[in-house]
């Protein structure tokens, strides 16, 4: 019986994969990334924790799959202090445009120079949107039903600028940047999306009740582009607000976009609400990269080795990448030239991720 | 007399204060003064709840009301009214109803002078389910403490060149020092087994890493209360997928409002979560955190639960356990009762039949 309900599990995520082309947010502004000899070469960063193992199941599938992507694997020591690895790896996407990776872990036993190297690679890359879909799977239990969010956070700036420091011993600042050219360009990104994906209602999260001028700027840029899309309805909320009709009426929110901080909150939020950080798969463009990972970019450093880390949110982040490449994943039918029936690429893939130990535990 | 001043120490070392009282000022006959202010919009029938509940239970407090609506002192500076001020700083205890928050008044939030004045350094805020009032959520049991004074609600911003603005957060090392101490002598004080701090130091380095650091060094002094680390991202992950495992959190500012929220959330909303500010001197403003409904003011339609269960926070802060345990008895069975609820509960009864539930309730514990 439990061996039923796994194999209605996978077949409902694959289910879900093949719906996800459809429904895989892609930028149609960005260029094609390289291509040689109609093959893809796409860079990928294992990072720590569950990154490798997770990383290992999707190269897998794709060898199986015979998928024409080749993988430029980048290793990043995190344990290092100088930044010549994470520099290797920002060539890398440089160079292939597009890439698929793990989260790197941040020490403190560091100094706080060493900035965290995930930030980095956002930054240098300009990857100013973070792009996550959340929804409610089916076969997947939760407390909530019907869920069917998407999170626009704008990726480079705001509390994420890293740039602190001590004025006096024991006196701390941190500064909190928000541009008008970064605020509305997520905006822009957000309502475009929004159109593309025949989304109703935008909404803008923030805190400028108490943040006069930083969010309510990123408030004022947001009203300003939404004047420009009559046919989607634009409100606001309050974060602490949103969090807390998230978790008693999350069917009430359509898209959201906004800043840094309060995007690291709200996504983590929907992914607990959708069923665990092992489902959702999260996508970072810019204008002309575009990196893939799980949503909630997790080290996963309490079930890394132990076979038991779900590897759905990363097979579905690599399909997010094929659709990006313009590419279609050949699973489920012959007639798109594709290897097998459904069942049978199915079967074999549950093979695969059976054979790699228990699955459902999170689920 | 001697016995009194036996009484005022016992009290001061419980609420941590170090100040001695005056004599006679705020205990006569056995008698705690509680400075109350009532509020706007539904705050005066909530209030009046209260009082009237505490009667039935012959909780000794004497009440004090005073209006805190911002005046304009010399020099130009706004401040509360003297009295209240002066109330306050005798009573050292006060329970505030929801204040209206001005649009235009040119006044400054009230709540953000109340802040200033007492220098209320500590939000707590206990959230636990309401055996009655169901949620998706059930058995959460967790306390928030948050940071009031600095983070990211400084207040300090500029617009650098147009269309560059930057926002500062700040983190000190004394605060941060006095908020740790604060969430590990709750934790002792109220039989909590971990405390965990909340934080983002993988990104903001310095700042949150000077505040990890201070929790840190506190947790040494408390070896009896586990100490525990975590990512804010982490918390809200697992807080909506498996709140239970949580105890009490202490974090900076910013993380405290969304987090204490997103509790509140899962217990049912502001309409049933208490709240309690500590401030430095021993003084210590319990509020409920929901707003003014003007829509339904002097209906007699509002629920008073929030309000009730921080004056049973205030009663335990000041040591009347008793008495606390009465009144939260009395009310978590009217709820779960069902029979007389207001409508935000799912009822159709008025504020002054649960008022009189609870206060029924309250006199057959007797």
């Amino acid at each position: 019986m439990q061996l039923y309900c796994m194999f209605k599990n996978i077949c409902n995520t694959w289910k879900m994969i093949s719906l996800y082309h459809m429904r895989c947010s892609s930028n149609s502004l960005n260029p094609p990334p390289a291509k040689y000899g109609g093959r893809h070469t796409v860079t990928l960063i294992p990072g720590d924790g569950i990154g490798p193992e997770l990383l290992s199941h999707v190269r897998e599938v794709f060898r199986f799959s015979c998928v024409p992507v080749d993988f430029e694997v980048v290793h990043v020591n995190s344990a290092l202090e100088a930044e010549d690895d994470i520099d290797n790896a920002i060539t890398a996407i440089r160079r292939n445009g597009v890439a698929i990776k793990g989260n790197i872990e941040t020490k403190h036993t560091m100094p706080p120079s060493v900035k965290s190297r995930n930030n980095l690679l956002r930054t240098s890359l300009d990857l100013y949107a973070n792009v996550m879909h959340c929804q409610s799977l089916p076969g997947v239990q939760t407390r909530h039903k019907n869920i069917d969010i998407m999170i626009i956070r704008e990726n480079t700036e705001g509390e994420y600028s890293s740039l602190e420091h001590e004025s006096v011993s024991g006196v701390v600042e941190c500064l909190k940047i928000i541009t008008r050219t970064n605020s509305l360009r997520i905006a822009e990104y957000a309502f475009q999306l929004a159109r593309e994906k025949g989304r109703r209602r935008v909404t803008a999260v923030h805190k400028a009740n108490i943040m006069k001028l930083g969010d309510g700027l990123f408030l004022q840029c947001c009203r300003e582009v939404a004047s420009g899309y009559p046919d989607i309805t634009f409100d606001s909320m309050i974060v602490d607000n949103t969090t807390m009709q998230l978790v008693s009426k999350p069917q009430q929110f359509d898209v959201m976009v906004m800043p840094n901080l309060y995007g690291n909150v709200v996504s983590n939020v929907c992914a607990g609400l959708v069923g665990g950080p092992g489902l959702v798969p999260g996508a970072n463009y810019g204008r002309d990269y575009a990196v893939f990972e799980t949503a909630t970019r997790n080290t996963g450093k309490s079930v890394a080795g132990k076979n038991i880390a779900n590897p759905t949110a990363m097979l579905l982040a690599s399909c997010m990448m094929l659709d990006h490449l313009k590419y279609v994943l050949l699973l489920h039918t012959a007639d798109l030239g594709g290897q097998g029936t459904t069942s049978e690429v199915v079967q074999s893939v549950m093979r695969v991720i059976q054979s790699k130990g228990q699955l459902t535990a999170d689920i | 007399m001697a016995a009194g001043s036996v009484w005022r120490s016992l009290v001061s070392q419980v609420m941590g204060g170090a100040n001695r009282r005056p004599a006679g000022s705020s205990f006569s006959r056995g008698m705690q003064t509680v400075t109350l202010i009532p509020g706007d919009g539904i705050g005066p029938e909530i209030s009046a709840a209260v009082v009237k509940i505490f009667d039935a239970a012959k909780a000794p407090v004497q009440w004090e009301e005073r209006n805190v609506t911002a005046i304009k002192g010399p020099g130009g500076k706004w401040m509360i009214p003297a009295d209240a001020k002066e109330s306050m700083d005798r009573s050292k205890i006060g329970l505030k109803g929801p204040l209206k928050t001005p649009i235009a008044a040119g006044h400054p939030s009230m709540n953000l002078l109340l802040r200033k004045t007492f220098d209320l350094y500590a939000n707590v805020r206990p959230c636990v389910s309401i055996e009655g009032y169901r949620t998706p959520y059930t058995d959460v049991d967790l306390v928030t403490i948050r940071e009031n004074t600095e983070g990211e609600y400084s207040g300090i911003e500029h617009v650098i060149v147009d269309g560059v603005v930057q926002s500062i957060k700040l983190i000190t090392e004394d605060a941060s020092r006095r908020i740790a101490e604060y969430a590990f002598e709750y934790a002792r004080n109220n039989q909590r087994s971990s405390v965990t701090a909340v934080h983002k130091a993988n990104i903001m380095r310095m700042s949150d890493g000077l505040f990890l650091r201070k929790c840190r060094e506190v947790a040494e002094n408390f070896k009896d209360v586990k100490f525990t680390e975590m990512y804010l991202d982490t918390v809200c992950l697992n807080m909506v997928q498996e709140p239970t495992q949580f105890d009490v959190l202490v974090m900076p500012n910013l993380y405290g409002d969304i987090l204490s929220d997103l509790c509140a959330g899962l217990i049912g909303g502001l309409g049933v979560t208490p709240s309690g500010n500590i401030g430095a001197n021993g003084v210590a403003i319990f509020e409920s955190v929901h707003g003014t409904a003007p829509d339904i003011a002097g209906l007699d339609l509002a629920n008073p639960t929030a309000l009730l269960l921080s004056a049973v926070m205030m009663l335990r802060h000041m040591g009347l356990h008793q008495h606390a345990a009465k009144i939260q008895t009395a009310c978590f069975g009217t709820i779960k009762e069902k029979k007389v609820l207001t409508k935000d509960l799912g009822g159709n009864s008025k504020c002054s039949e649960f008022t009189a539930e609870i206060c029924r309730r309250v006199q057959d514990l007797d």
